[in-house]
């Protein structure tokens, strides 16, 4: 037994060399689920470090759990789109330089069959109205994300508070909704981004219904955290990403980001 | 594009071992942040539950019978819980915030930690109460002394502790729940075995999923093979 224990405790130490300690140059990037189920993070981060050597770790929600991550002090910058929940944030004096970075577009994506008839409608209230009507299956995120937020908007729109049995609230990623939307044949609001990274990756099986509505404009902005409300935030990792993000370079990248040669996020920094 | 189970699970087990195989630098990262937090937190937890099971065990004070009903009613405590509990301790906002532990791997083997002692508390309680009597004081007529006659006990039980740290740390490896709130998923940092599944699933990549399910599996057995031969040397 002796020997046991001295050999798991070696392991133990060999591991911990491994594993690492935390470096200086890093920031904690609280972000949404689509700019990580697309994979525009994955692909960003190698370039943020090849340019400014800081490394970056996301953990990702919701945009509302995200900015709560923020507000706890356990992350330096946000990278988020539900510019009432950025605007609040802001004025709670918990967010400091706000700038937008990049767009994309809304759609209601539904199943093929299309059982509310909704496809080509040009308001995005009107298609929901028509969805609540029949009272075919919507699948909502639930869960205070900018997805969430912007549904709400547009079911504000259309003046309809919406509940039944064909409403689920998944409380779920982007990912796993549009999956459980192709699950149960039912309509949804996603971000064409993802949307389109699931559809080519063959996912999902859904269609767009409606898009081009202003209503469905979908704009990320990246926030830095104030460093005089949460003093131990890395404010200048933060301001760093912040730049370097809206600056040709990063703008660049972000056109550039491809699946299947399609454009997902479209840079409108200024 | 129909929910084929079989076509999954064949595909998962080609992925699987082609990512063993060719070394794949991702999934082998991810394999040892598992196994560090499981591991650790297993050790650390037994380093706690056997001693204090075999206190709990093996003598007699008022209350013990509560308090075997509270660690085997902790048994079941929801892995979500403990990280949501973890969370609020860890947290910058938190008491323990100045720690800097939330979301690196040493908050997930302090959750890990916490969900296996009451476990192999249990297991560790019910092992010493199963010893006979006589163990001890056999020893004690052959001349043991006091502390020597406990050692004889634990020897005698010694099988039934391993056990004991086998279930505590099968409760952690697999768990999802405090690892993905207190680590965050973090990649190349504090993604475990079943966070990566649950990003995966999450992601529709349900063949990598599974790859991954069955490399869990194999790690595993591959514990449960090393401690068994540990325990084959001990005889």
């Amino acid at each position: 037994m002796k020997s046991f224990f001295k050999i798991s405790i070696a392991l133990l130490f060999a591991l911990t060399l491994l594993v690492g300690v935390a470096a200086a140059g890093e920031i904690t990037l609280a972000t949404t689920t689509s700019t990580v189920d697309t994979g525009m993070l994955d692909y960003l981060i190698p370039y943020f470090k090849e340019d400014t050597g800081i490394d970056l770790k996301y953990i990702y929600a919701g945009t509302g759990k995200a900015l709560e991550y923020a507000r706890n002090g356990d992350a330096d910058v946000v990278m988020v789109h539900a510019k009432s929940l950025e605007m609040t944030f802001i004025e709670e004096g918990y967010g400091l330089d706000r700038k937008e970075v990049m767009y994309n577009n809304f759609y209601i994506i539904g199943p093929a069959d299309d059982p509310a008839g909704i496809k080509g409608f040009e308001k995005a209230s009107e298609a929901l109205a028509a969805i609540a009507e029949a009272e075919v299956t919507f699948i909502s995120r639930g869960d205070n994300s900018g997805t969430h937020v912007k549904e709400l908007l547009i079911w504000d729109e259309a003046g309809i508070a919406p509940e039944g049995d064909w409403y689920i609230e998944a409380a779920a990623g982007i990912g796993p909704t549009l999956l459980m939307a192709n699950e149960k044949g039912g309509y949804a609001l996603a971000d064409n981004s993802t949307y389109l990274a699931y559809t080519f990756d063959d996912k999902i099986d859904l269609e767009v219904m409606v898009e081009g509505d202003p209503i469905l404009f979908n704009q990320y902005s990246v926030i830095t955290v104030n460093p005089e409300k949460i003093t131990t935030v890395n404010y200048e990792g933060a301001k760093a990403f912040l730049d370097w993000i809206t600056s040709e370079r990063g703008q660049q990248l972000i056109a550039d980001y491809k699946k299947f040669d399609t454009q997902l996020f479209y840079p409108n920094a200024e | 594009m129909e929910l084929d189970t079989i076509r999954y699970l064949t595909e998962g087990l080609w992925q699987a071992l082609i990512l063993i195989v060719s070394f794949d630098r991702e999934v082998y990262r991810i394999v040892l942040t598992s196994l560090y937090c499981s591991v650790t937190a297993t050790f650390l937890g037994s380093a706690i539950a056997l001693p204090l099971g075999f206190f709990i065990g093996g003598f007699e004070f008022r209350g013990k019978a509560s308090l075997v009903t509270i660690f085997n009613t902790l048994m079941a405590l929801p892995t979500t819980v403990v990280g949501l509990m973890g969370y609020s301790l860890l947290s910058r906002k938190g008491p323990l915030g100045f720690l800097g532990l939330l979301f690196t791997p040493w908050a997930v083997i302090l959750g890990e930690t916490i969900l296996c002692i009451p476990i192999i508390t249990s297991f560790a309680i019910s092992v010493t109460q199963g010893i006979d009597s006589k163990v001890r004081e056999t020893s004690l007529t052959l001349g043991a002394s006091p502390m020597q006659s406990y050692l004889a006990v634990v020897r005698e039980g010694r099988i039934g502790y391993l056990v004991a740290i086998v279930a505590g740390y099968a409760r952690v490896v697999a768990e999802v729940g405090a690892a993905m709130m207190l680590g965050g998923n973090i990649r190349g940092f504090t993604r475990t075995i079943p966070t990566a599944i649950m990003l995966e699933t999450s992601k529709g990549e349900f063949a990598l999923g599974i790859a991954l399910g069955i490399i869990l599996i194999f790690l595993a057995f591959s514990i449960n093979i090393i401690l068994h031969r540990l325990r084959a040397l001990g005889e």
